[in-house]
């Protein structure tokens, strides 16, 4: 352990502090000043934030081969410390109204972000495997969290089996990719895989990889979980979730399958292939699903299993090589960023029209653009973008990745083709959100709690993120292209 | 010797784990399971990794298997019949998607040339080599498993406690 070794972690040293902090905090705390540990939290982020933009020195074989700091990592901590900023900010109000105020809940979130950071800069197996279930567990904890629900301990125990069964999965994965490559460093592992020929146990191996990250981002036909989890969980949390998740998994994606597995060899065709099928099948079973969902929570989760797919086309076209590889990678990261902003936001607007105990249904939205025209407008622009339409992050998110996707060959054609096809499908049930929030009247009246300020905040800063990606993209996609060329050759 | 003690400890280990998972009393299921990791031990010591064979017995078959039976015990759970099953078409596509993952896998692990067997470092599997080990080039997972298991018991607690003991 040196130095650069601790500065290598220092966002993520900052994080586990801050969570040990809170919970120790919490024990001295009176109830009515709970609201100081999201503060707290918030502070400690920013900090973190701060140690992630001042680390100059790439290190990518920090702790002996088992971190790697470089400019992607770096891009990585700010997605996953803004998600979980975002979503404190979202979230402190919505738990004292819930009744669920307590100060595990902000330890746990801040584990989870740890998790994740972890997994996006791993430079080993192991690391990408501790980072999964630090990712993981928490956030099964925080599905139950609303102990009085059924419905939330439901949600709890299926992810936590399913999620149990599927790091089993990627545990034998590594085993297997270490059987045949005797290493499980990533750096160690892309270079062996240059001299050697591709073996059938690595095919085994990465194939179960795959399925232990398709899992936790919900890609089809692993997603079976993602409905009754969103809906049972908290909504704080299922927005959370929602990010998080997805953001970690992409990461340990990138690590290992874009990075770490070699562009040129029989092996990559491979892989692009099996991840193109995945992709095809989450888009299509995705946005055909959410069409006929009526309760907005489950809507939003069949959403994010079509947004798994399309950033699982950037996956799959990946594996081409080349200058496409590195296009690929870039729409990657800059559709994470978009999607943390629209799905933060979206799922902000919802927290503040929940009321205890209650799913939000499509009904619940008709009329509200009359009482609530701010809140409104904000959901509508965030359907939008969810919907890929310009002139929101969600529609250059949308056009990087299948740019890439077409200059990768036959397959990139078809995935980019099925691509555009499914978003056209998906304009229906966003706008049909939109047409609910300012065409149809009101059947009861419904309060809005937006004396937050800080949701209110959380949602101002979503709807910025939304509108500068979606009419300023250039600066952000070349900063994912700096990014990428730091770290590749 | 070594391979005639594999293969029996194999199929030891084999028939236990099925039984684990088909008795349907738990008390049963808990005991075919300790024979499980014992026979597991035995085939660690064959791979020379004297420490986790230990810690197998120690911390598994020991600590572990032992609060199992507690639970059960505490619960009063005589029988492990579950509620009625909603799906019984599951029963039988999960065994053929089972058997079809295990062939492919068998399929896939026959069928790749393994390297010659390389010579083991000097004081493998020793309780000071494997220290070594984890304190200097897996130090780092080392302490994330440690915020791991923290995590673990905040979610013990925050699903445990009592609602009228926490403060609103």
């Amino acid at each position: 352990m040196t130095t650069s070794d601790l500065i290598a972690l220092s966002p993520e040293l900052i994080v586990t502090v801050l969570a040990l902090l809170v919970l120790v905090l919490d024990l001295f705390l009176p109830p009515e000043r709970k609201a100081w540990l999201s503060r707290i939290s918030l502070l400690g982020l920013l900090a973190a934030l701060v140690a992630n933009a001042l680390i100059h020195e790439p290190n990518p074989q920090a702790w002996q081969g088992m971190l790697a700091s470089d400019a992607i990592s770096g891009y990585f901590n700010f997605v996953m410390l803004l998600i979980a900023a975002l979503s404190l900010m979202l979230s402190s109000d919505y738990l004292q109204r819930q009744g669920l105020e307590r100060g595990e809940y902000y330890a746990l979130l801040l584990t989870s972000t740890l998790g994740a950071m972890l997994m996006g800069s791993s430079a080993d197996l192991l690391m990408v495997f501790l980072g999964l279930e630090t990712l993981s567990i928490p956030l099964y904890i925080l599905s139950g969290f609303a102990r009085g629900q059924s419905r939330s301990q439901e949600a709890s125990l299926k992810y936590f089996l399913l999620g149990a069964f599927s790091s089993a999965v990627f545990l034998y994965g590594i085993a297997l990719v270490y059987g045949a490559t005797g290493t499980t460093n990533l750096a160690a592992l892309s270079q062996q895989l240059g001299t050697m020929s591709a073996s059938p146990l690595l095919l085994a191996g990465a194939g179960l990889l795959l399925v232990g990250l398709g899992f936790k981002a919900a890609a089809v036909p692993f997603h079976t979980w993602a409905p009754d989890v969103y809906e049972g969980a908290p909504t704080s949390v299922t927005a959370f979730m929602a990010v998080m998740a997805k953001a970690g998994a992409f990461g340990a994606l990138l690590r290992v399958f874009m990075l770490a597995l070699p562009q040129q060899s029989q092996l990559a065709s491979d892989w692009g292939l099996l991840v193109g099928v995945l992709a095809a099948l989450t888009m299509i079973l995705g946005n055909f699903v959410a069409l006929v969902q009526l309760d907005l929570k489950r809507m939003m989760a069949y959403s994010s299993i079509a947004h798994a797919g399309y950033l699982l086309v950037a996956v799959a076209v990946s594996a081409a090589g080349g200058e496409t590889a590195g296009l690929a990678t870039s729409s990657l990261l800059f559709y994470l960023l978009a999607y943390t902003f629209m799905t933060l936001g979206a799922f902000g607007v919802l927290l503040l029209l929940e009321r205890q105990g209650e799913n939000l249904a499509l009904n619940d939205l008709a009329g509200l653009a009359l009482r609530h025209p701010l809140a409104s407008a904000a959901m509508a622009l965030f359907m939008i973008s969810m919907a890929g339409l310009p002139p929101t992050a969600g529609f250059f998110a949308k056009f990087y990745v299948f740019s890439a996707a077409l200059s990768a060959g036959n397959l990139g054609l078809v995935l980019a083709l099925i691509g555009v096809l499914t978003s056209v499908v998906s304009v229906y049930y966003y706008l049909r959100v939109v047409y609910y929030l300012y065409m149809r009247p009101a059947a009861v009246e419904r309060p809005i709690y937006a004396s937050s300020s800080w949701a209110t905040a959380a949602l101002v800063i979503a709807a910025l993120g939304v509108l500068v990606l979606g009419i300023l993209p250039a600066p952000v996609f070349a900063w994912t292209q700096q990014a990428l060329a730091l770290v590749l050759p | 010797m070594e391979q005639v003690l594999f293969w029996l400890m194999a199929v030891v280990a084999v028939v236990s784990a099925l039984t684990t998972i088909s008795s349907r009393r738990p008390v049963h299921s808990a005991l075919a399971f300790l024979v499980t990791l014992l026979s597991l031990a035995v085939l660690f010591l064959l791979l020379s990794a004297q420490f986790v064979a230990v810690i197998q017995i120690i911390i598994y078959a020991g600590a572990i298997l032992v609060l199992f039976l507690f639970v059960i015990m505490l619960l009063n759970a005589q029988s492990g019949e579950g509620p009625q099953i909603k799906l019984p078409s599951q029963r039988p596509l999960a065994i053929a998607l089972a058997l079809l993952l295990f062939g492919g896998l068998s399929y896939l692990l026959l069928s790749s040339p393994l390297g010659a067997a390389r010579p083991l470092p000097a004081g493998m599997g020793t309780v000071q080599a494997v220290g070594g080990i984890l304190f200097n080039h897996f130090l780092l997972p080392f302490e994330v498993a440690s915020v791991l298991l923290l995590v673990g018991v905040i979610g013990a607690v925050v699903l445990t406690v009592k609602e009228d003991e926490q403060p609103k």
